[in-house]
């Protein structure tokens, strides 16, 4: 699972050889690739990653990277890339998700997994719909968007999940847009080096479910202001967000979670110890 | 110059810039291809594979000429779009699969004009005479991939406005 090159390795050297399976136009192709990119760059070779996830369409994503994967149980990647980094603290965790897995089936996961602010990065793909099961409203889809299950919408306030994130304690928090690129896979990459639990939430049009998303990239625009380290200032700004504001918004300096008995982590005499009776 | 461009600041920056923008296209119809043979397009497969592989030949053209071992790490230092992709890659969005062989050549060729675009601009206002010069010469190639482009979008022309542009197999919502 080296790279094909001598070090540093390519972008091309963390893409598996499975064919994605997404539908052509969707936003996730823009993803994997930026996730190939911000792999590249942060030098760390495939066999020291792992991208784990939970279900659903953006959930395919570890299949189609070359670093070890987990294709995980609903909305349970956070739990699993915990447990992960807390067990493997040498490898670089990413946990991907999307807005019906993350925010959720997996929205308590959320929750604690920025409270406890382990030291790894969660990337969500989020099209405000639940596209692999055909259609229905996901946690972030509009109140008035009309689908078969909810004729003339849900009416229900969306999730807003920069500033959960923020309020539970995530340690970096960014938002982009998967037709940008370049700059999501800088902000990955950023993401990744900054210390303690990392939320990037990437808007990734469903083009099936919600073709009208094919606008967002008309309407994303960069964040006015710098990213800040004060988490209140960092809420009022969210607070007032309308979704489409795009960079990184808040870098905390939180000290990432160790358990208190790291230093015992990985001494098989001292497991063996346990075990006495 | 765009403010999201890369800027060379040397010859050796221009090659891998050059250099990275054909890599980069090389990578998009890859993934276009792929795409269009998970969903029973082989004809479109096809046609990508051939774009990806007259994008390969002039990538690895560049690569000759730059004469550079240090020219692919170089290209992933220097040739970064701050925010959007290299001018050679598509919004992907617009891709579906039922797009007709015009469309995939239509979206082509706004790729090497953007390309032509971003080489015209760097002749001009390109700080070395060097770079400038090297410029001109790439950007005459793409003016030479946006004609290929044009001559083959004739020998594939927009379907007829009553193609049964019927879609056998709709996205259908959970009822």
């Amino acid at each position: 699972m080296t790279c094909a090159t001598p070090l540093p390795c390519r972008p091309a050297d963390f893409r598996s050889d499975v064919k994605p399976i997404w539908c052509p136009g969707c936003g996730d192709y823009h993803v994997l690739m930026a996730f190939t990119r911000a792999f590249a760059e942060i030098g760390v070779p495939p066999e020291r990653m792992a991208v784990v996830s939970g279900i659903g369409c953006s959930s395919r994503i570890p299949a189609y990277t070359r670093c070890y994967g987990f294709h995980g149980v609903h909305g349970r990647g956070l739990a699993v890339a915990a447990g992960l980094k807390l067990a493997r603290p040498d490898l670089t965790v990413v946990a991907a998700s999307g807005d019906g897995d993350g925010y959720s089936i997996g929205g308590n996961h959320f929750l604690h997994a920025c409270r406890r602010n382990v030291d790894f990065t969660y990337i969500v793909m989020d099209n405000h719909i639940y596209g692999m099961t055909k259609g229905q409203p996901s946690p972030t889809t509009e109140p008035d968007f009309d689908t078969a299950l909810a004729p003339g919408g849900t009416g229900l306030r969306p999730f807003h999940p920069l500033v959960v994130a923020l309020a539970s304690g995530a340690n970096f928090v960014a938002r982009t847009f998967s037709g940008n690129i370049g700059e999501t896979a800088s902000i990955i990459a950023e993401a990744i080096r900054h210390p303690g639990f990392s939320f990037v939430e990437i808007l990734s049009p469903c083009v099936t479910f919600r073709p009208d998303q094919k606008g967002w990239k008309d309407m994303v625009r960069p964040a006015p202001v710098k990213a800040t380290d004060d988490p209140a200032r960092a809420a009022r700004r969210l607070m007032t967000d309308d979704g489409f504001v795009l960079g990184v918004l808040y870098r905390g300096n939180r000290r990432p979670y160790q358990p208190l008995e790291a230093s015992r982590a990985g001494d098989l005499r001292t497991v063996e110890g346990d075990f006495e009776l | 110059m765009t403010e999201d461009a890369p800027q060379p600041a040397t010859l050796a920056d221009l090659y891998a810039i050059a250099y990275q923008i054909e890599a980069d296209a090389v990578e998009l119809y890859q993934l276009l291809a792929d795409q269009m043979e998970i969903h029973n397009r082989p004809e479109l497969a096809t046609l990508f594979r051939d774009l990806e592989r007259a994008e390969g030949l002039h990538r690895d053209d560049i690569a000759r000429r730059a004469a550079d071992p240090e020219l692919e790490a170089r290209a992933r230092r220097v040739a970064r779009w701050r925010i959007t992709g290299s001018p050679e890659g598509a919004d992907l969005a617009s891709v579906h699969y039922q797009m007709s062989a015009h469309e995939a050549l239509t979206l082509a060729l706004a790729g090497e004009q953007r390309a032509l675009q971003f080489f015209e601009r760097l002749k001009s206002t390109g700080t070395d005479p060097e770079i400038r010069r090297f410029a001109a010469e790439l950007a005459e190639e793409e003016a030479e991939h946006v004609a290929l482009c044009r001559r083959l979008l004739q020998r594939y022309p927009a379907p007829d406005a009553d193609t049964d542009l019927h879609d056998p197999d709709p996205p259908i919502q959970q009822e």
